[in-house]
């Protein structure tokens, strides 16, 4: 089935809460079609010289989760050349040859596994049947090895090189019935491959947007206002225009509509961009800058405000029911036991290390760009539609970017540099300084969630009442702060309720590595070990009991937390997969014989997200100062039956692992509207002399692999919390540490 | 102003105002990118060059301060790219999306001028000033240790 735009956004905008969110499930269902899309060629991505050398377009973008080498592999594999001697060259953006390119939702690999390796086994066809028609003997007598077919009766070898114009001059054959390889006969994917950038990386070549360099190219810098969507009323703009190295100055009106909902693109921010020789010179000049501000209505926004408007509704009748089954209340007024907790997450931000920005060219009336964009097709569509120009007059190169993790599904920066480009008679390199980034990032929305669990006299969850605060119109929450009807542990305690209550936010947020789940499986899996230590059981078996006994059908697959591509084509978590990975790591962890001391403890926690399901156990240290130190993580991971390049694989699952914790360490806050941390010295990273070490192990199951971008992040952070309730008895409830009295060693 | 800096071995003459940093400088006078711009002050390392044989932050560094001492930047740490720390880091496969590897390629090289064989705690306390975003940190002590072990030359020769 054919995937297009239009479905992908309807999809998303019944999901709630932004469209990454169920990137996955949407396109999935869609794009894991048995077949390819009928318009890939292999032509398209395969290019053999007559020399034998083997070019592989690498189609989504890249911005450090390995796509240009995993994708490109699977085409590889199938074409039966050996990876060294093949070259990737990434692809411009050109949906209507490559399919989807984007890369978001841990999506590349569910959506490439199958026809990635279509377009290799079609490559392969051609040639055998070139080779085939060139000897006159059936291609069914004819093997392959490392780039060569060979005839073994008449003893007969020909390289992909001598086969390839002849091979080029074949009409395709249909992707649904090339032949696939058996698994068994791999030799590409599933052994480690070395990132196709490493030496261009580790040499300093140019590499990445911000490297992009064009002669006679200008460099621009944006002043925004301090308030999310203010804008301008006057500056001194003929004195700035004065400066050194200063060429031209722009006031930008900008687009943006301030209303309870901030939508996932809300158009431009207004501001001031200022144009120079050097972007030190932009910088410069933009401290001269005297601006008076129209600051709007976001400036009685406050994180204090927020928190006093979510305590109101907590205690008010929820705003509208997202799943319900059971008689919640009753059960829980009939539990021998209830417990009830009330857990806050911040708003943080996505602090890519490479900030945001684009490079653009606009001549004669054709527009140019260098996009890091992980949405890039939306991104142009974004700029035709802002600078009132056609689709067709764009040309976009696709750039490395310095990380991702969700904040280049957003294309504001793109659409800044193409706004500028049209106005200057030269290329024109944006960027961000790294104070832009964080104070205009699109956060990823806090959220306050009151919980309450009933337990029967054995133990066993009676009732599970969840009360999730967010941000919203009260009908659409903002971008990456809705919840799923699906989200674990919904459908596995015997009466369940989801509600939801929003209050406005005029701010840009956006989706962050794990969407959603980067924060719920926090909550949900803090509450489980909650109830389990209420219940006197060890959290472990506790959640495998639960596992074990699931009551009600998914309601859903396009959100969140559920969603898989099984051959019923439902849409859900399997428990046994959950429980596999937590039994994985509970034995590679020692969980059942863990020492339990003052100061010391372990954590334990699972989740599904993005069709992949990982445990992960925590050992933690904590100080008589509250100073907490992560000595070792054990992490376990179910990602189908295939690892494709494993030691890329278990170094996304550390990357995971090292940005959970450093979630449990940030926060934005407002005050007067404004954005309070400003760099990486008030919203911190996790640093080397605190990474634990990390041990990875994979649960192989028959199911299609899936994407490793995230699952690997949402258990770290109640596996950590957890192990710092079993070494102090204290529980957190309220992120980020510090705001519980605690602390990074 | 003019300046005259010695950059990798080589001199170069640039038109720039004194108090310009080192990093924009390099970056956008000398078109050597290789030195990453993550934070602006001092507190992400990506900008990590040597200056007179000392790792120092590049965006925190005036060119006027910088006189003749010699610069060495990730493009000049080896003629062919095969420094130890390089080869052992495409060895290890290091980076996720390399944006802060140079830097921390950099603060390596000064670390293994000081330190011939560091302890992972040797190798904590002078790496812990750059920061990877992508968490690749068990990855970049191995490479440190790895590259210890073939013996590290001076940068450029």
């Amino acid at each position: 089935m054919q995937i297009n735009r239009r479905t992908f956004l309807q999809v998303g905008a019944l999901a709630g809460g932004g469209f990454a969110l169920s990137l996955h499930t949407s396109l999935l269902a869609k794009a894991e079609a048995p077949t390819a899309p009928p318009d890939l060629k292999p032509q398209a991505f395969i290019h053999i010289a007559a020399d034998g050398g083997v070019t592989i377009m690498a189609r989504a973008s890249e911005s450090g989760q390995g796509m240009r080498n995993m994708l490109p592999m699977l085409i590889a594999e199938e074409l039966d050349v050996d990876w060294k001697d093949v070259r990737v060259q990434q692809a411009d953006l050109n949906e209507k040859i490559y399919g989807k390119q984007f890369s978001g939702g841990s999506a590349n690999t569910p959506m490439g596994w199958e026809p990635m390796r279509r377009v290799g086994a079609a490559g392969h066809e051609l040639l055998v049947t070139a080779a085939a028609g060139t000897w006159g003997v059936p291609a069914a007598q004819c093997t392959t090895r490392s780039g060569t077919v060979h005839h073994a009766a008449s003893g007969r070898s020909m390289g992909y090189g001598e086969l390839a114009a002849k091979a080029a001059a074949l009409p395709a054959p249909a992707l649904s019935g090339v032949k696939l390889k058996d698994p068994k006969e791999y030799r590409i994917i599933g052994h480690s491959q070395r990132g196709v950038d490493t030496h261009s990386i580790v040499t300093g070549k140019p590499l990445f947007g911000i490297d992009t360099q064009l002669p006679g190219m200008l460099y621009a810098s944006i002043e925004k206002a301090p308030v999310f969507g203010g804008k301008v009323k006057s500056a001194n703009l003929d004195e700035v225009k004065t400066l050194p190295g200063v060429r031209h100055v722009f006031v930008i009106e900008g687009g943006i509509t301030l209303a309870a909902y901030t939508p996932w693109e809300p158009g431009m921010e207004p501001g001031i961009a200022i144009v120079a020789d050097t972007w030190w010179q932009a910088q410069q000049a933009r401290e001269k800058l005297k601006v008076d501000w129209d600051l709007g209505p976001a400036v009685t926004q406050s994180t204090d405000g927020f928190a006093t408007k979510a305590a109101e509704l907590l205690k008010a009748p929820p705003g509208s029911t997202v799943r319900k089954y059971g008689d919640v209340d009753a059960a829980l007024g009939a539990s021998a036991k209830t417990v009830e907790a009330t857990y806050q997450f911040p708003f943080i931000a996505h602090v890519t290390m490479e900030p945001q920005g684009a490079t653009a060219h606009w001549k004669e009336g054709k527009l140019e760009m260098w996009s890091t964009s992980t949405l890039p097709a939306d991104g142009v569509a974004l700029v035709a539609k802002t600078l009132g120009i056609q689709e067709s007059d764009i040309t976009t190169h696709m750039i490395r970017s310095g990380g991702s993790f969700g904040r280049r599904l957003q294309n504001d920066y793109l659409v800044e540099a193409a706004w500028i480009a049209k106005r200057v008679d030269a290329p024109v390199k944006l960027l961000w300084s790294r104070e832009d980034d964080v104070t205009h990032d699109a956060f990823r929305p806090g959220a306050t969630v009151g919980l309450k669990g009933g337990l029967d006299a054995q133990g066993k969850i009676t009732a599970w009442r969840h009360h999730f605060v967010t941000f919203g119109d009260g009908k659409q929450a903002t971008s990456g702060g809705g919840m799923g009807q699906d989200s674990y542990p919904a459908g596995f305690p015997p009466a369940y309720a989801l509600y939801t209550s929003m209050q406005p936010l005029m701010l840009r947020t956006g989706a962050l590595r794990a969407p959603g789940d980067n924060a719920y499986c926090w909550v949900a899996q803090s509450f489980l070990d909650e109830l389990a230590f209420a219940a006197g059981r060890d959290p472990l078996e506790f959640q495998l009991d639960l596992l074990s006994n699931k009551k009600m059908p998914w309601n859903s697959g396009e959100h969140d937390a559920v969603g898989d591509h099984e051959p019923t084509g439902a849409s859900v978590l399997i428990p046994e997969r959950f429980r596999g990975v937590l039994e994985l790591v509970a034995e590679k962890s020692g969980w059942a014989k863990r020492a339990k001391e003052p100061g010391r403890g372990m954590g334990i926690a699972a989740w599904f997200c993005h069709l992949g399901y990982f445990a992960e156990v925590a050992d933690v240290s904590v100080d008589a100062q509250n100073k907490v130190t992560v000595h070792r993580v054990w992490a376990a991971g179910d990602v189908g039956s295939q690892i494709i390049n494993p030691n890329a694989a278990e170094s996304m699952a550390h990357g995971g692992i090292m940005e959970g914790m450093g979630h449990l360490g940030q926060e934005i806050t407002l005050e007067a509207g404004r954005v309070q941390q400003s760099n990486f010295d008030e919203h911190p990273l996790m640093r080397m002399r605190q990474a634990p070490v990390i041990e990875v192990y994979w649960r192989k199951t028959d199911y299609s692999p899936t994407g490793l971008g995230e699952p690997t992040l949402p258990p770290i952070l109640p596996a950590v919390t957890n192990a710092i309730f079993a070494a102090t008895g204290k529980r957190i409830r309220t992120l980020p540490l510090q705001r519980s009295g605690f602390r990074w060693a | 102003m003019s300046i005259q800096l010695n950059v990798n071995h080589e001199s170069a003459v640039v038109d720039a105002p004194s108090d310009m940093p080192l990093l924009w400088v390099l970056r956008d006078l000398l078109h050597l990118t290789g030195s990453k711009y993550g934070c602006g002050i001092g507190a992400c390392g990506a900008c990590t060059v040597l200056v007179g044989g000392q790792a120092v932050r590049s965006c925190m560094t005036a060119v006027g301060d910088v006189g003749s001492a010699p610069v060495i930047t990730i493009e000049g740490l080896s003629p062919d790219g095969r420094h130890p720390l390089q080869v052992a880091w495409e060895a290890i496969d290091v980076p996720q999306c390399g944006y802060c590897q140079a830097g921390q390629i950099m603060s390596a090289t000064a670390l293994l001028q000081k330190t011939a064989h560091p302890t992972d705690a040797e190798i904590d306390a002078a790496m812990s000033g750059n920061l990877c975003r992508c968490g690749t940190f068990t990855l970049i002590r191995e490479a440190i240790h790895k590259a210890a072990q073939t013996g590290a030359p001076t940068p450029g020769k």
